[in-house]
């Protein structure tokens, strides 16, 4: 459906000009809101894990807890990581919109690596755990903080492979409409995933490390 | 190289199972021979399989969902029937590990597999028509979620005849379902089945709550949508806020199975109630996804068939909106006995009082737009008043179990299963067939058969009482629910009444069946040429039967509530004078994409190979799936043109049609 299928010069009986007048909104508008939708649902799936790791968060049946097993250090480093990402993530949405191709090509190469730094220091930070004999199977605690940090981990991964694609995208096809409206998603969900980092630093590391 | 999977996985020792799976094996079959034989396949694959049409979609989701109404009442059947004789300790025809299967695959399949793409046809046929524009927000989006809920149709279907299915009753409690007191594969089963279709669900509920805010019709304000669509609304709204609960419960649970983790274990500080507080957080929203589409079709119905507006349009949204909100605050009525403590207890016992509120708006709002109306009974107006019957009847023994002590003498007994067959029946089962009934002239371009229509109503209805009434009472005498064998010969008569019951609705099925086969062949009898069967107030009606593609040729400027209503209204001669004077455009429609069919069948190797923990195949399935959507997201026109000549010629033609068929 098109907008100019909407506007039909015979159609028009002087309507007063409401919002709902106008009939079906643009494209980009609905698929911009349909994407928000999806990130509500996606934040509603992650409430769903704090919870139960809220539940779990002191049920370490003996094994570690969570102030002998966080790095503070580590966790910083991984923050800062992850909010830089989304500020060069706005840059690139910047140099899109700007049609600049060699500021996009640059906002994403630093939005990937940031990214991909962020997602190496959580493999390792897992890796040092699962040494250290704090493996998921070891008590409910471990369960809830894997999946709820694995959970986030899988997301910014998903997330590099989408950037990569994009990138791609941009490469093959240029800044056409459906390439511009998936960079805008893209872009949602990129910042979407900072604020529930924010979420859970908050909530795993700074009250669990305690 | 095949994980669990052996010969061993096909049941051969025991004989009702391979008898049921030989007879589906058989039928799917036959069905593909047929198909084959007809050389129909060309046609199916670019006309239904790969369609991204709303209206076309809806259709094959109530094709699924009528096809596993048979499925479920079939389990239905056997669970009374082994009831009506298995008095004493080793009565009854179906031994303890089968009895518990069919009573967990009934339930899962008729929430999940019949009700759901049920209500998510309808809404998928009606609200795109009844909102004035030409499709859905997301087209290739929707099939792909119609293809992954007939994934899960599928993955649960495998499981009679290849496996076995879950034995832990339709939702799956832990530490039951946990790995170490359910080793085999039915759970897992279960799980990924759902897991699946419920990916699906979600999406869809994105698509069509999408749609219903962001496009409808010029001039078709939120206070001028028929009711239809703001329980729709309502209805994808809970979808979206709750199926992500379901999604990660059962992944919580599939790691606990799957990699040793303990968040339902017993062991290891897990929290088994932790499982049971979720799902419930999904599972009252979801009665309220499934029952307020309801309370729309019934909305629309009565106040057609009564020819006057709806008695208390903004009462109506109000009380959909009041229960879409209240509906996440009473989850713990489920389960008042696990002990939370009295204030718990009573915050969550008032609040589900309350719901009953709105839903009473809601009744007597039906029945003052009936009072004074010419009603005419159609069949759909049957199921609307046995539902006004029945659910009154339902909603007040859920009032009754709102009460916090008597729900602990009744809590898990046959009193609850009649109450809340009670409301699905009566209020989702009458609902769906009312709307299918209601809808299918408009989808099919014949009407249905009313005799037989009303036949089905008369046997459902008293199948219904006989069936469940006799529930309420053995409840109340104490006898629990899932009960494979008892001791208790007080309580064989009534369950052989119950059983009767059964009867009846089975003789409401076959006439459904009947209904269906008469109107087709006589079909040329009962076309439907003006395109409005029903004299009906909404804009699907001012669309040809079966409508265009592009549903409406010019999009309609809405102007008023029962805007349909009123334009009829207006003189004949000016309405036809306006018609020569339309100057028609080209119109841009979704291209049809195997996206959503390619998807589904990765998803069920996948699924398949996940239960069966054949690793390599879950990669390859992975993999698939990721090409898939790459491939997909590599589109650059996913539209094709309609000629404005096309457009006009098809809208002169309704037009003319309409008041030919209305002549004076």
């Amino acid at each position: 459906m098109t907008a100019a299928a909407v506007h039909h010069p015979t159609t028009h009986h002087g309507m007063p000009a409401a919002s709902s007048a106008a009939g079906p909104a643009p494209k980009r508008i609905i698929i911009a809101y349909g994407f928000w939708l999806f990130l509500l649902s996606d934040i509603v799936m992650f409430s769903t894990i704090f919870a139960t790791y809220a539940v779990v968060a002191r049920a370490t049946a003996g094994g570690p807890t969570g102030a002998q097993l966080f790095d503070p250090v580590n966790v910083a480093v991984e923050t800062a990581l992850l909010l830089f990402s989304s500020f060069s993530c706005g840059m690139m949405s910047l140099a899109m919109n700007a049609r600049n191709r060699s500021a996009f090509y640059v906002g994403a190469a630093v939005t990937f690596l940031l990214g991909l730094g962020f997602l190496a220091l959580e493999m390792r930070e897992f890796a040092d755990m699962v040494a250290q004999g704090a493996t998921p199977q070891r008590s409910a605690f471990l369960s809830g903080f894997f999946t709820l940090v694995g959970c986030h981990g899988a997301h910014v991964a998903a997330g590099l492979l989408w950037l990569v694609v994009m990138v791609a995208q941009v490469a093959d096809k240029g800044w056409r409409r459906p390439v511009c409206h998936r960079l805008m998603c893209f872009s949602l969900f990129w910042h979407a995933l900072d604020i529930i980092w924010v979420a859970l630093f908050t909530i795993v590391y700074l009250m669990g490390g305690r | 190289m095949f994980g669990k999977l052996s010969w061993s996985a096909i049941p051969v020792d025991e004989p009702i199972d391979m008898i049921a799976s030989g007879l589906m094996v058989l039928a799917v079959l036959s069905l593909l021979a047929w198909v084959t034989a007809k050389g129909h396949w060309r046609y199916l694959w670019r006309e239904w399989l790969t369609s991204v049409e709303h209206k076309r979609i809806g259709v094959m989701y109530i094709v699924l969902a009528l096809v596993m109404l048979l499925r479920g009442f079939t389990d239905a059947v056997m669970m009374r029937a082994q009831q009506a004789v298995s008095v004493g300790p080793d009565g009854g025809y179906l031994p303890p590990e089968h009895y518990n299967q069919i009573f967990s695959a009934h339930g899962t399949i008729m929430i999940f597999f019949m009700a759901m793409p049920f209500i998510i046809g309808l809404m998928n046929f009606a609200v795109p028509l009844q909102l004035g524009i030409r499709d859905v927000a997301f087209p290739t989006l929707n099939s792909v979620s119609l293809w992954l809920t007939a994934s899960g149709i599928l993955l649960t279907n495998m499981s009679l005849v290849v496996g076995e299915f879950a034995r832990t009753g339709w939702l799956a409690y832990p530490p039951l379902s946990e790995l170490k007191y359910s080793p085999g594969v039915g759970v897992d089963y279960y799980l990924w089945a759902l897991q699946i279709s419920g990916v699906g669900t979600l999406l869809s509920g994105i698509n069509l709550a999408t749609t219903i805010l962001k496009m409808r019709a010029p001039g078709m304000g939120y206070t001028r949508m028929p009711v239809f669509c703001w329980t729709a609304l309502a209805s994808n709204l809970l979808i979206i806020a709750a199926f992500p609960v379901l999604t990660a419960t059962f992944a919580m649970l599939l790691l606990d199975r799957y990699l040793g983790m303990h968040f339902f274990t017993v062991d290891g500080d897990g929290n088994p109630m932790m499982y049971i507080n979720l799902i419930w957080i999904w599972g009252h929203p979801e009665v309220y996804i499934l029952i307020l589409p309801c309370f729309g079709v019934f909305s629309e119905v009565v106040s057609t068939f009564s020819g006057k507006p709806l008695f208390g349009y903004r009462s109506m949204v109000a009380a959909t909106m009041a229960i879409c909100v209240l509906s996440f605050i009473v989850w713990l009525h489920h389960f008042f006995t696990m002990g939370a403590g009295a204030n718990v207890n009573g915050f969550f016992g008032v609040m589900t009082m309350i719901i009953a509120v709105p839903t009473g708006v809601k009744v007597y709002n039906w029945l003052f737009t009936m009072y004074g109306g010419r009603v005419r009974f159609h069949a759909p107006m049957y199921w609307s008043v046995g539902f006004m019957v029945t659910f009154v009847i339902g909603g007040m023994t859920g009032v009754l179990l709102a009460v916090p002590p008597a729900d602990f003498i009744l809590h898990n007994s046959l009193f609850l299963i009649a109450h809340f067959h009670n409301v699905i029946i009566g209020g989702v089962v009458f609902g769906v067939l009312a709307g299918y009934m209601y809808w299918f002239p408009k989808a099919f371009g014949f009407t249905l058969h009313e005799g037989w229509g009303k036949v089905s109503f008369w046997c459902w209805f008293i199948g219904f009482y006989l069936a469940f009434m006799p529930l309420y009472y053995l409840g109340m005498l104490g006898m629990t629910r899932r009960l494979q064998h008892y001791d208790n010969p007080a309580w064989q008569p009534w369950l052989i009444v119950a059983a009767a019951g059964v009867v009846f609705i089975m003789a409401g099925i076959l006439a459904l069946i009947v209904q269906l086969v008469v109107s087709i062949r006589t079909r040329d009898q009962r076309r439907d040429l003006t395109g409005d069967p029903w004299g009906g107030r909404s804009l699907e009606w001012s669309t040809p039967s079966p409508p265009p593609a592009w549903n409406f040729a010019i999009l309609p400027r809405v102007e008023r509530e029962d805007d349909y209503w009123h334009t009829k209204a207006r003189a004949r001669e000016e309405r036809i004078a306006a018609a020569r004077a339309l100057v028609y455009e080209d119109i841009h429609m979704p291209r049809n994409s195997p996206t959503g069919f390619i998807t589904a069948f990765f998803a069920v190797v996948t699924g398949f190979a996940l239960i069966w923990h054949i690793w390599w195949m879950v990669a390859l399935g992975l993999a698939g799936a990721l090409a898939t959507t790459l491939v997909f997201a590599w589109r650059d026109e996913s539209e094709f043109e309609i000629a404005a000549d096309e457009v006009a010629q098809a809208d002169q033609a309704h037009i003319e049609a309409y008041w030919a068929g209305t002549a004076p």
